[in-house]
Protein backbone atom coordinates (compact mmCIF):
# COMPACT_ATOMS: atom_id res chain seq x y z
CA UNK A 1 0.00 0.00 0.00
CA UNK A 2 1.32 3.36 -1.00
CA UNK A 3 1.14 5.11 2.38
CA UNK A 4 3.00 2.33 4.15
CA UNK A 5 6.72 2.59 3.74
CA UNK A 6 9.58 0.47 4.76
CA UNK A 7 10.87 1.15 8.28
CA UNK A 8 14.50 1.92 7.55
CA UNK A 9 13.83 3.99 4.53
CA UNK A 10 11.25 6.03 6.39
CA UNK A 11 13.34 6.66 9.44
CA UNK A 12 16.27 7.89 7.45
CA UNK A 13 14.41 10.08 5.02
CA UNK A 14 12.43 12.32 7.33
CA UNK A 15 12.93 15.93 6.47
CA UNK A 16 11.40 17.23 9.67
CA UNK A 17 13.62 17.97 12.69
CA UNK A 18 13.60 15.21 15.27
CA UNK A 19 12.40 15.98 18.81
CA UNK A 20 12.83 12.59 20.39
CA UNK A 21 15.14 9.90 19.19
CA UNK A 22 15.24 6.38 20.59
CA UNK A 23 18.37 4.46 19.66
CA UNK A 24 18.87 0.73 20.13
CA UNK A 25 16.92 0.58 23.36
CA UNK A 26 16.74 -2.73 25.19
CA UNK A 27 14.98 -3.39 28.47
CA UNK A 28 15.23 -6.63 30.39
CA UNK A 29 13.36 -7.67 33.49
CA UNK A 30 15.52 -10.50 34.74
CA UNK A 31 15.47 -12.96 31.89
CA UNK A 32 12.46 -11.40 30.20
CA UNK A 33 13.22 -9.13 27.29
CA UNK A 34 10.58 -6.41 27.31
CA UNK A 35 12.25 -4.40 24.57
CA UNK A 36 15.00 -5.50 22.24
CA UNK A 37 17.19 -3.17 20.24
CA UNK A 38 14.43 -0.73 19.41
CA UNK A 39 15.03 2.46 17.42
CA UNK A 40 12.48 5.09 16.60
CA UNK A 41 12.41 8.77 15.72
CA UNK A 42 9.71 11.23 16.69
CA UNK A 43 9.47 14.34 14.47
CA UNK A 44 9.02 17.70 16.15
CA UNK A 45 5.52 19.14 16.34
CA UNK A 46 3.88 15.87 15.33
CA UNK A 47 1.83 13.26 17.09
CA UNK A 48 3.30 9.78 16.93
CA UNK A 49 1.27 6.82 18.14
CA UNK A 50 2.76 3.67 19.55
CA UNK A 51 0.30 0.97 18.60
CA UNK A 52 0.44 -2.74 19.19
CA UNK A 53 -1.05 -5.74 20.93
CA UNK A 54 -0.67 -5.98 24.68
CA UNK A 55 2.79 -7.09 25.75
CA UNK A 56 4.53 -5.36 22.88
CA UNK A 57 6.32 -2.97 25.23
CA UNK A 58 4.67 0.28 24.19
CA UNK A 59 4.12 1.54 27.72
CA UNK A 60 7.63 0.40 28.71
CA UNK A 61 9.06 2.41 25.83
CA UNK A 62 7.02 5.46 26.84
CA UNK A 63 8.22 5.22 30.44
CA UNK A 64 11.82 4.92 29.27
CA UNK A 65 11.38 8.10 27.23
CA UNK A 66 9.82 9.73 30.30
CA UNK A 67 12.86 8.76 32.35
CA UNK A 68 10.73 6.73 34.74
CA UNK A 69 12.43 3.50 33.71
CA UNK A 70 16.05 3.01 32.90
CA UNK A 71 16.87 1.11 29.71
CA UNK A 72 19.20 -1.86 29.97
CA UNK A 73 20.98 -0.65 26.86
CA UNK A 74 20.69 2.15 24.31
CA UNK A 75 19.98 5.87 24.55
CA UNK A 76 17.06 8.25 24.36
CA UNK A 77 17.71 11.77 23.11
CA UNK A 78 15.23 14.60 23.63
CA UNK A 79 16.13 17.77 21.75
CA UNK A 80 19.61 16.32 21.33
CA UNK A 81 20.10 15.87 25.03
CA UNK A 82 20.49 12.45 26.50
CA UNK A 83 17.73 11.35 28.87
CA UNK A 84 18.96 10.25 32.28
CA UNK A 85 15.74 10.80 34.22
CA UNK A 86 12.59 12.92 34.17
CA UNK A 87 13.13 16.45 32.89
CA UNK A 88 11.48 19.77 32.25
CA UNK A 89 11.27 18.99 28.53
CA UNK A 90 8.72 16.19 29.03
CA UNK A 91 5.33 15.89 30.70
CA UNK A 92 3.27 12.76 31.26
CA UNK A 93 -0.45 12.07 31.01
CA UNK A 94 -1.45 8.90 32.87
CA UNK A 95 -3.88 6.21 31.93
CA UNK A 96 -5.49 6.20 35.37
CA UNK A 97 -5.23 10.03 35.61
CA UNK A 98 -2.97 9.84 38.73
CA UNK A 99 -4.71 12.75 40.40
CA UNK A 100 -4.13 13.40 44.07
CA UNK A 101 -7.53 12.75 45.68
CA UNK A 102 -6.78 15.01 48.64
CA UNK A 103 -6.00 18.04 46.47
CA UNK A 104 -8.31 20.37 44.57
CA UNK A 105 -8.26 20.64 40.78
CA UNK A 106 -6.22 23.82 41.07
CA UNK A 107 -3.65 22.16 43.34
CA UNK A 108 -3.47 19.12 41.07
CA UNK A 109 -2.92 21.20 37.95
CA UNK A 110 -0.29 23.42 39.56
CA UNK A 111 1.60 20.47 41.11
CA UNK A 112 4.18 20.27 38.32
CA UNK A 113 4.83 24.01 38.53
CA UNK A 114 5.13 23.82 42.29
CA UNK A 115 7.78 21.10 41.97
CA UNK A 116 9.63 23.32 39.51
CA UNK A 117 9.71 26.03 42.17
CA UNK A 118 7.24 28.45 40.59
CA UNK A 119 5.91 30.87 43.17
CA UNK A 120 2.33 30.42 44.39
CA UNK A 121 0.35 33.27 42.82
CA UNK A 122 2.16 32.81 39.52
CA UNK A 123 1.63 29.07 39.33
CA UNK A 124 -2.03 29.37 40.27
CA UNK A 125 -2.50 31.96 37.55
CA UNK A 126 -0.93 29.65 34.98
CA UNK A 127 -2.93 26.67 36.25
CA UNK A 128 -6.10 28.76 36.09
CA UNK A 129 -5.46 29.45 32.39
CA UNK A 130 -4.97 25.82 31.51
CA UNK A 131 -7.99 24.75 33.53
CA UNK A 132 -9.95 27.18 31.39
CA UNK A 133 -8.31 25.89 28.23
CA UNK A 134 -9.37 22.29 28.87
CA UNK A 135 -12.88 23.48 29.66
CA UNK A 136 -13.00 23.06 33.42
CA UNK A 137 -13.55 26.65 34.40
CA UNK A 138 -15.53 26.83 37.63
CA UNK A 139 -14.19 23.50 38.91
CA UNK A 140 -10.93 24.89 40.30
CA UNK A 141 -11.87 24.09 43.87
CA UNK A 142 -13.57 20.77 43.21
CA UNK A 143 -11.97 17.54 44.31
CA UNK A 144 -11.23 14.74 41.84
CA UNK A 145 -13.96 12.49 43.24
CA UNK A 146 -16.52 15.14 42.37
CA UNK A 147 -15.62 15.00 38.66
CA UNK A 148 -16.58 12.54 35.93
CA UNK A 149 -13.94 10.30 34.33
CA UNK A 150 -13.60 12.57 31.32
CA UNK A 151 -13.22 15.65 33.46
CA UNK A 152 -10.55 13.93 35.55
CA UNK A 153 -8.48 13.25 32.47
CA UNK A 154 -8.90 16.90 31.47
CA UNK A 155 -7.30 17.76 34.82
CA UNK A 156 -4.46 15.36 33.98
CA UNK A 157 -4.06 17.02 30.61
CA UNK A 158 -4.10 20.53 32.10
CA UNK A 159 -1.40 19.46 34.58
CA UNK A 160 0.79 18.23 31.73
CA UNK A 161 0.18 21.35 29.62
CA UNK A 162 0.79 23.71 32.54
CA UNK A 163 4.48 22.85 32.80
CA UNK A 164 4.90 23.80 29.14
CA UNK A 165 7.13 20.89 28.20
CA UNK A 166 8.17 20.35 24.57
CA UNK A 167 7.16 16.72 24.58
CA UNK A 168 3.88 15.34 25.87
CA UNK A 169 3.88 11.65 26.71
CA UNK A 170 0.42 10.13 26.85
CA UNK A 171 -0.10 6.60 28.14
CA UNK A 172 -3.46 5.37 26.84
CA UNK A 173 -4.96 8.60 28.10
CA UNK A 174 -8.47 7.97 26.81
CA UNK A 175 -8.82 4.29 27.59
CA UNK A 176 -10.53 4.89 30.92
CA UNK A 177 -13.17 7.30 29.62
CA UNK A 178 -16.41 6.47 27.86
CA UNK A 179 -16.74 6.27 24.08
CA UNK A 180 -18.45 9.62 23.52
CA UNK A 181 -16.04 11.50 25.73
CA UNK A 182 -13.20 9.72 23.96
CA UNK A 183 -14.35 10.99 20.57
CA UNK A 184 -14.50 14.52 21.90
CA UNK A 185 -11.04 14.10 23.38
CA UNK A 186 -9.67 12.87 20.06
CA UNK A 187 -11.04 15.93 18.27
CA UNK A 188 -9.62 18.21 20.98
CA UNK A 189 -6.28 16.46 20.71
CA UNK A 190 -6.09 17.18 16.97
CA UNK A 191 -6.66 20.83 17.74
CA UNK A 192 -4.04 20.75 20.44
CA UNK A 193 -1.43 19.26 18.10
CA UNK A 194 -2.35 21.91 15.56
CA UNK A 195 -2.23 24.89 17.90
CA UNK A 196 0.71 24.04 20.18
CA UNK A 197 4.09 23.48 18.77
CA UNK A 198 4.63 20.36 20.83
CA UNK A 199 5.65 16.82 20.11
CA UNK A 200 3.14 14.20 21.22
CA UNK A 201 3.90 10.56 21.88
CA UNK A 202 0.70 8.68 22.28
CA UNK A 203 0.31 5.09 23.42
CA UNK A 204 -2.93 3.40 22.48
CA UNK A 205 -4.35 -0.01 21.76
CA UNK A 206 -7.16 1.34 19.60
CA UNK A 207 -6.37 1.14 15.89
CA UNK A 208 -9.07 3.65 14.95
CA UNK A 209 -7.88 6.09 17.57
CA UNK A 210 -4.26 5.83 16.42
CA UNK A 211 -5.13 6.42 12.79
CA UNK A 212 -7.51 9.23 13.67
CA UNK A 213 -5.09 11.32 15.74
CA UNK A 214 -1.63 10.49 14.43
CA UNK A 215 0.79 12.08 12.01
CA UNK A 216 2.84 8.94 12.31
CA UNK A 217 1.94 5.50 13.62
CA UNK A 218 4.57 3.08 14.87
CA UNK A 219 3.33 -0.49 14.91
CA UNK A 220 5.04 -2.50 17.63
CA UNK A 221 4.99 -6.26 17.72
CA UNK A 222 5.81 -8.53 20.66
CA UNK A 223 8.12 -11.50 21.20
CA UNK A 224 10.64 -10.09 20.64
CA UNK A 225 9.39 -6.51 20.87
CA UNK A 226 10.20 -4.58 17.75
CA UNK A 227 8.98 -1.81 15.50
CA UNK A 228 7.38 -3.67 12.64
CA UNK A 229 6.47 -0.68 10.53
CA UNK A 230 5.83 3.01 10.50
CA UNK A 231 2.84 4.49 8.79
CA UNK A 232 2.52 8.12 7.81
CA UNK A 233 -0.98 8.93 6.62
CA UNK A 234 -0.85 11.48 3.84
CA UNK A 235 -3.41 14.20 4.09
CA UNK A 236 -6.89 13.06 5.06
CA UNK A 237 -6.81 15.20 8.18
CA UNK A 238 -6.75 18.37 6.16
CA UNK A 239 -10.28 17.58 5.07
CA UNK A 240 -11.67 18.40 8.52
CA UNK A 241 -12.48 16.34 11.62
CA UNK A 242 -15.91 15.32 10.37
CA UNK A 243 -14.60 13.78 7.18
CA UNK A 244 -11.77 11.71 8.63
CA UNK A 245 -13.71 8.61 9.60
CA UNK A 246 -15.26 8.39 6.11
CA UNK A 247 -12.06 8.93 4.20
CA UNK A 248 -10.97 5.95 2.12
CA UNK A 249 -7.32 6.30 3.13
CA UNK A 250 -8.32 6.27 6.82
CA UNK A 251 -10.35 3.10 6.28
CA UNK A 252 -7.58 1.44 4.29
CA UNK A 253 -4.98 2.11 6.95
CA UNK A 254 -7.23 0.83 9.75
CA UNK A 255 -7.86 -2.33 7.74
CA UNK A 256 -4.24 -2.78 6.90
CA UNK A 257 -3.10 -2.43 10.51
CA UNK A 258 -5.67 -4.95 11.64
CA UNK A 259 -4.49 -7.41 9.01
CA UNK A 260 -0.94 -7.12 10.25
CA UNK A 261 -1.86 -7.36 13.93
CA UNK A 262 -4.51 -10.04 13.73
CA UNK A 263 -2.17 -12.99 14.08
CA UNK A 264 -0.63 -11.53 17.26
CA UNK A 265 -3.89 -11.19 19.16
CA UNK A 266 -4.84 -14.23 21.17
CA UNK B 1 -28.06 13.53 56.49
CA UNK B 2 -25.57 14.75 59.09
CA UNK B 3 -28.43 15.25 61.48
CA UNK B 4 -29.81 11.81 60.84
CA UNK B 5 -26.45 10.18 61.49
CA UNK B 6 -26.24 12.03 64.78
CA UNK B 7 -29.75 10.99 65.80
CA UNK B 8 -28.94 7.38 64.95
CA UNK B 9 -25.79 7.48 67.06
CA UNK B 10 -27.75 8.96 69.94
CA UNK B 11 -30.40 6.30 69.54
CA UNK B 12 -27.82 3.53 69.56
CA UNK B 13 -26.24 4.91 72.73
CA UNK B 14 -29.66 5.17 74.33
CA UNK B 15 -30.54 1.59 73.37
CA UNK B 16 -27.29 0.36 74.93
CA UNK B 17 -27.93 2.23 78.21
CA UNK B 18 -31.50 0.94 78.26
CA UNK B 19 -30.34 -2.65 77.80
CA UNK B 20 -27.81 -2.11 80.58
CA UNK B 21 -30.52 -0.79 82.89
CA UNK B 22 -32.77 -3.81 82.18
CA UNK B 23 -29.88 -6.25 82.64
CA UNK B 24 -29.03 -4.59 85.95
CA UNK B 25 -32.64 -4.78 87.15
CA UNK B 26 -33.17 -8.46 86.22
CA UNK B 27 -30.43 -8.79 87.73
CA UNK B 28 -27.95 -10.69 85.61
CA UNK B 29 -25.64 -10.94 88.62
CA UNK B 30 -25.49 -9.25 92.02
CA UNK B 31 -22.15 -7.87 90.96
CA UNK B 32 -23.77 -6.08 87.99
CA UNK B 33 -25.35 -2.73 88.90
CA UNK B 34 -28.01 -0.93 86.87
CA UNK B 35 -27.16 1.91 84.54
CA UNK B 36 -28.76 4.50 86.80
CA UNK B 37 -26.91 3.28 89.90
CA UNK B 38 -23.63 3.47 88.01
CA UNK B 39 -24.43 6.95 86.77
CA UNK B 40 -25.24 8.21 90.23
CA UNK B 41 -21.95 6.72 91.47
CA UNK B 42 -20.24 8.53 88.60
CA UNK B 43 -21.92 11.81 89.60
CA UNK B 44 -20.81 11.34 93.17
CA UNK B 45 -17.23 10.59 92.17
CA UNK B 46 -17.22 13.64 89.93
CA UNK B 47 -18.71 15.81 92.67
CA UNK B 48 -16.20 14.84 95.37
CA UNK B 49 -13.30 15.19 92.92
CA UNK B 50 -12.18 11.57 93.19
CA UNK B 51 -12.60 11.02 89.46
CA UNK B 52 -10.41 14.00 88.53
CA UNK B 53 -7.67 12.90 90.90
CA UNK B 54 -7.80 9.43 89.40
CA UNK B 55 -7.60 10.72 85.84
CA UNK B 56 -4.72 13.02 86.67
CA UNK B 57 -2.88 9.84 87.62
CA UNK B 58 -4.10 7.63 84.75
CA UNK B 59 -3.75 10.14 81.94
CA UNK B 60 -0.05 10.63 82.58
CA UNK B 61 1.19 7.23 81.34
CA UNK B 62 -1.64 7.15 78.82
CA UNK B 63 -0.81 10.46 77.13
CA UNK B 64 2.95 9.97 77.27
CA UNK B 65 2.58 6.44 75.93
CA UNK B 66 0.21 7.39 73.14
CA UNK B 67 2.33 10.38 72.13
CA UNK B 68 5.46 8.22 71.95
CA UNK B 69 3.60 5.47 70.11
CA UNK B 70 2.10 7.87 67.57
CA UNK B 71 5.31 9.78 66.81
CA UNK B 72 7.74 6.86 66.91
CA UNK B 73 5.18 4.50 65.38
CA UNK B 74 4.52 6.67 62.36
CA UNK B 75 8.20 7.47 61.79
CA UNK B 76 9.27 3.83 62.11
CA UNK B 77 6.28 2.79 60.00
CA UNK B 78 7.29 5.19 57.21
CA UNK B 79 10.81 3.91 57.37
CA UNK B 80 9.77 0.28 57.28
CA UNK B 81 7.40 1.01 54.41
CA UNK B 82 10.00 2.86 52.36
CA UNK B 83 12.96 0.56 52.77
CA UNK B 84 13.13 -3.19 52.39
CA UNK B 85 16.08 -3.27 54.74
CA UNK B 86 14.23 -1.65 57.63
CA UNK B 87 11.27 -3.85 56.85
CA UNK B 88 13.41 -6.90 57.55
CA UNK B 89 15.01 -5.27 60.55
CA UNK B 90 11.96 -3.94 62.37
CA UNK B 91 8.81 -5.71 61.20
CA UNK B 92 9.44 -8.92 63.18
CA UNK B 93 9.83 -6.93 66.40
CA UNK B 94 6.42 -5.33 66.04
CA UNK B 95 4.71 -8.49 64.90
CA UNK B 96 6.07 -10.26 68.01
CA UNK B 97 5.06 -7.27 70.16
CA UNK B 98 1.53 -7.43 68.82
CA UNK B 99 1.22 -11.16 69.35
CA UNK B 100 2.81 -11.23 72.81
CA UNK B 101 0.54 -12.02 75.79
CA UNK B 102 1.17 -8.71 77.51
CA UNK B 103 -0.40 -9.49 80.89
CA UNK B 104 1.99 -12.38 81.31
CA UNK B 105 4.99 -10.20 80.47
CA UNK B 106 4.18 -7.43 82.96
CA UNK B 107 6.10 -9.08 85.84
CA UNK B 108 9.20 -9.02 83.63
CA UNK B 109 8.70 -5.32 82.90
CA UNK B 110 8.29 -4.59 86.61
CA UNK B 111 11.48 -6.50 87.29
CA UNK B 112 13.34 -4.43 84.73
CA UNK B 113 11.78 -0.98 85.13
CA UNK B 114 10.17 -0.98 88.57
CA UNK B 115 6.62 -0.10 89.44
CA UNK B 116 6.72 3.54 88.44
CA UNK B 117 5.67 5.56 85.46
CA UNK B 118 8.22 3.95 83.10
CA UNK B 119 6.68 0.50 83.26
CA UNK B 120 3.21 1.87 82.69
CA UNK B 121 4.29 3.95 79.72
CA UNK B 122 5.95 0.86 78.26
CA UNK B 123 2.76 -1.14 78.67
CA UNK B 124 0.79 1.54 76.82
CA UNK B 125 3.44 1.61 74.07
CA UNK B 126 3.48 -2.17 73.66
CA UNK B 127 -0.28 -2.09 73.24
CA UNK B 128 -0.45 0.94 70.93
CA UNK B 129 2.70 0.97 68.83
CA UNK B 130 2.66 -2.27 66.79
CA UNK B 131 -0.66 -1.59 65.10
CA UNK B 132 0.41 1.98 64.29
CA UNK B 133 3.72 0.81 62.81
CA UNK B 134 2.21 -2.07 60.86
CA UNK B 135 -0.64 0.03 59.46
CA UNK B 136 1.66 2.88 58.49
CA UNK B 137 4.18 0.65 56.76
CA UNK B 138 1.45 -1.29 54.98
CA UNK B 139 -0.16 1.91 53.74
CA UNK B 140 3.16 3.30 52.54
CA UNK B 141 3.92 0.11 50.64
CA UNK B 142 0.52 0.28 48.98
CA UNK B 143 0.80 3.83 47.65
CA UNK B 144 -0.59 3.66 44.10
CA UNK B 145 2.36 3.24 41.74
CA UNK B 146 1.01 5.74 39.22
CA UNK B 147 0.81 8.50 41.86
CA UNK B 148 4.48 7.97 42.71
CA UNK B 149 5.37 7.95 39.02
CA UNK B 150 3.35 11.12 38.60
CA UNK B 151 5.40 12.82 41.30
CA UNK B 152 8.70 11.64 39.84
CA UNK B 153 7.79 12.57 36.27
CA UNK B 154 6.80 16.07 37.40
CA UNK B 155 10.24 16.43 38.98
CA UNK B 156 9.35 16.05 42.65
CA UNK B 157 12.38 15.34 44.82
CA UNK B 158 12.51 12.14 46.87
CA UNK B 159 11.49 14.17 49.93
CA UNK B 160 8.58 15.81 48.10
CA UNK B 161 7.36 12.46 46.85
CA UNK B 162 7.29 11.25 50.46
CA UNK B 163 5.74 14.36 52.00
CA UNK B 164 3.40 15.38 49.19
CA UNK B 165 2.30 12.03 47.81
CA UNK B 166 3.16 8.99 49.93
CA UNK B 167 2.10 10.40 53.31
CA UNK B 168 -1.19 11.95 52.15
CA UNK B 169 -1.99 8.81 50.16
CA UNK B 170 -1.26 6.65 53.19
CA UNK B 171 -3.03 8.93 55.64
CA UNK B 172 -6.42 7.16 55.73
CA UNK B 173 -4.78 3.89 56.75
CA UNK B 174 -2.32 5.67 59.06
CA UNK B 175 -5.29 7.24 60.83
CA UNK B 176 -7.04 3.88 60.99
CA UNK B 177 -3.89 2.57 62.69
CA UNK B 178 -3.87 5.53 65.08
CA UNK B 179 -7.48 4.85 66.01
CA UNK B 180 -6.77 1.19 66.75
CA UNK B 181 -3.51 2.08 68.51
CA UNK B 182 -5.12 4.68 70.73
CA UNK B 183 -7.95 2.40 71.82
CA UNK B 184 -5.37 -0.28 72.54
CA UNK B 185 -3.40 2.34 74.50
CA UNK B 186 -6.42 3.04 76.70
CA UNK B 187 -6.71 -0.67 77.41
CA UNK B 188 -2.98 -0.76 78.14
CA UNK B 189 -3.17 2.14 80.60
CA UNK B 190 -5.91 0.43 82.63
CA UNK B 191 -4.16 -2.93 82.37
CA UNK B 192 -0.99 -1.36 83.74
CA UNK B 193 -2.88 0.08 86.71
CA UNK B 194 -4.56 -3.22 87.43
CA UNK B 195 -1.41 -5.33 87.09
CA UNK B 196 1.47 -3.11 88.23
CA UNK B 197 0.33 -0.75 90.99
CA UNK B 198 -3.27 0.26 91.58
CA UNK B 199 -3.33 3.98 90.89
CA UNK B 200 -5.82 6.29 89.20
CA UNK B 201 -8.80 4.76 87.49
CA UNK B 202 -7.33 1.29 87.94
CA UNK B 203 -7.31 1.96 91.68
CA UNK B 204 -11.01 2.94 91.67
CA UNK B 205 -11.80 -0.28 89.81
CA UNK B 206 -9.75 -2.54 92.11
CA UNK B 207 -10.75 -0.82 95.35
CA UNK B 208 -14.49 -0.64 94.50
CA UNK B 209 -14.50 -4.30 93.59
CA UNK B 210 -12.77 -5.29 96.81
CA UNK B 211 -15.41 -3.52 98.91
CA UNK B 212 -18.23 -4.71 96.60
CA UNK B 213 -19.10 -1.15 95.54
CA UNK B 214 -19.98 -2.32 92.05
CA UNK B 215 -21.69 0.88 90.85
CA UNK B 216 -18.44 2.81 91.38
CA UNK B 217 -16.44 0.14 89.61
CA UNK B 218 -18.68 0.21 86.55
CA UNK B 219 -18.82 4.01 86.66
CA UNK B 220 -15.03 4.08 86.34
CA UNK B 221 -15.08 1.62 83.45
CA UNK B 222 -17.85 3.60 81.78
CA UNK B 223 -15.92 6.86 82.13
CA UNK B 224 -12.82 5.45 80.44
CA UNK B 225 -14.91 4.17 77.53
CA UNK B 226 -16.55 7.59 77.09
CA UNK B 227 -13.17 9.29 77.20
CA UNK B 228 -11.75 6.92 74.60
CA UNK B 229 -14.74 7.46 72.27
CA UNK B 230 -14.44 11.23 72.61
CA UNK B 231 -10.74 11.03 71.86
CA UNK B 232 -11.30 8.94 68.75
CA UNK B 233 -13.94 11.39 67.51
CA UNK B 234 -11.47 14.21 67.97
CA UNK B 235 -8.97 12.25 65.88
CA UNK B 236 -11.57 11.91 63.10
CA UNK B 237 -12.02 15.68 63.10
CA UNK B 238 -8.26 16.20 62.85
CA UNK B 239 -8.09 13.84 59.90
CA UNK B 240 -10.87 15.59 57.99
CA UNK B 241 -9.22 18.91 58.68
CA UNK B 242 -5.82 17.75 57.42
CA UNK B 243 -6.83 15.69 54.39
CA UNK B 244 -10.04 17.00 52.98
CA UNK B 245 -10.48 15.02 49.77
CA UNK B 246 -9.73 11.70 51.44
CA UNK B 247 -13.24 10.81 52.52
CA UNK B 248 -14.07 9.45 49.11
CA UNK B 249 -10.95 7.39 48.38
CA UNK B 250 -9.00 7.18 45.17
CA UNK B 251 -10.44 8.36 41.91
CA UNK B 252 -8.42 5.84 39.98
CA UNK B 253 -9.82 2.81 41.80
Amino acid sequence: MSQIKNVDEDLQNLEKPIAVSVDNISKNYGNVEALKDMSLKFPKGELTSLLGPSGCGKTTLLKIIAGLLEPSAGTVMVNNKRVTGPGTDRAFVFQDFALMPWASVLKNVSFGLEMRGVEKTEREGIAQNYIKEVGLQGFENSFPHELSGGMRQRVGLARALAVDADVLLMDEPFSAVDEQTRRKFQEDLLQLVESKNKTFIFVTHSIEEAVYVSDQIAILLPRPSRVSKIIRPSNFRAKGVDAIRRDSEYLDIVDDIWTSLRSYVE
Amino acid sequence: MQNRAFILKLFSAFALCFAWEIAGRVPVSYAFPTFLESMSALMQMTADGRLFEAYAETLRPLIIGIAISAVVGIIVGLWVGLSQFFDWLFSPIFIVMQAAPLAALIPLLVLAYGIGLTSKVIVVCIMAMPVIVLNTSGAVKNTPESLKEMGISFLASRLSVISRIIIPAASPVIFAGLRLGISAGFIGAILAELKITPTGVGDIITYSRSIADYPSMYAAIFSIIVLSVLFLNLLDKVETLLFKGNERGYVSD
